[in-house]
């Protein structure tokens, strides 16, 4: 049962996902008129996984972004898009997931639907988490570089063969505005639209299944929850072993053992939940030693 | 991993994305992003 403080987090919470998503989709016209923003704010990449061709997206996607310009035939390494990814890593770790993702928001929200939640078993679950490294190491990085046409380009192949946002996101207002594009859809557009749909139902019973299993930019973000400047801490000498932060994490991190957790999305459950409030976060914390 | 370590290793992700971007943005990279964004990515919505 939730606590008035878990409740007001959960608001909070939502607010401020809700604000982002709002922000990062902020070009309203383009979902009336069915056409996407071509502003120069598109050279920028947002920090959450956001398809440019949403009408509304202000940005650009940090993974679709990767792809393109892996798979040109100009470079062969991005140093603009990596740097953007480590700097939003570095700074903010998987918070960027559990606060600001819009993607992750839907997931969220499909969450909410009252249906039996399931808990997968940790012998399935561990290794599957791996699946999301293997994903943005294959899809996003090598087969744009190695894959190329005669032409030395590549397919956004992340994008165009697993990626659910674009879906989601861009087609419908995209595909009810033009004709051409209804009539080229096919084979591709069932397929991704399958995967949406596995995403969705999944969603309604397990937690944020696309972040856990799939998700590329959280696989990378990942890598920066250690070091980042945006830290998780648990003061032991508050912590009477409760295990209630674990119990209400829905990304099963051991909470009082690795609350920086790769698996952590910040998402500030377990700090809302500690009856002794052991929990903190925020930029450099400064950790007092006994 | 030592807190001294960690704060090492955090300023020098810091700089190197910094250096990245810089680097990304000398070489015109940011154009080619632009040039990708501001079209609809067929791929991305399904038509091929």
């Amino acid at each position: 049962m939730k606590t008035k403080t878990g409740s007001r987090h959960a608001r909070r919470r939502l607010a401020i996902q809700t604000l982002a998503a709002a922000l990062f989709n902020g070009y309203v016209l383009g979902f009336a008129k069915g056409k996407i923003f071509t502003g120069t704010t598109k050279m920028v990449c947002v920090p959450v996984l956001n398809c440019y061709s949403c009408p509304g997206a202000l940005g650009a996607c940090p993974i679709g972004a990767l792809q393109a310009v892996l798979g040109s035939s100009k470079y062969g390494f991005s140093f603009y898009v990596i740097g953007l990814i480590m700097l939003f890593g570095v700074t903010l770790g998987r918070l960027i997931c559990g606060l600001l993702c819009p993607f992750g928001l839907i997931q969220d929200l499909l969450h909410k639907i009252p249906l039996p939640k399931q808990v997968i078993s940790p012998k399935i679950d561990r290794p599957l988490r791996l699946l999301k490294y293997a994903v943005a190491a294959l899809t996003v990085i090598l087969l744009p570089v190695f894959l190329t046409n005669q032409f030395g380009s590549a397919s956004p192949y992340f994008c165009k063969w697993i990626c659910p946002a674009g879906i989601l996101e861009g087609a419908p207002a995209l595909v009810a505005a033009n004709e051409g594009l209804r009539a080229s859809l096919g084979f591709l557009f069932n397929w991704k639209l399958g995967i949406l749909i596995v995403v969705v139902i999944s969603s309604m019973f397990i937690y944020r299944p696309f972040c856990k299993y799939l998700c590329p930019l959280g696989a990378f973000y990942s890598l920066f929850n250690k070091f980042s400047l945006y830290q998780m801490h648990v003061d032991m000498s508050k912590c009477i072993g409760c295990k209630i932060c674990e119990r209400r994490c829905e990304m099963n991190v051991k909470v009082t053992k690795s609350i920086n957790s790769p698996e952590c999305i910040r998402c500030g459950v377990c700090k809302a939940s500690c009856p002794t409030g052991a929990i903190s976060s925020g930029f450099n914390i400064k950790i007092k030693r006994a | 991993m030592s807190d001294k370590k960690t704060k090492f290793i955090r300023l020098a992700l810091l700089a190197l994305s910094l250096a990245f971007i810089l680097a990304g943005v000398l070489r015109g990279e940011q154009l080619v992003v632009l040039k990708k964004a501001v079209n609809i990515c067929l791929e991305c919505i399904g038509v091929g």
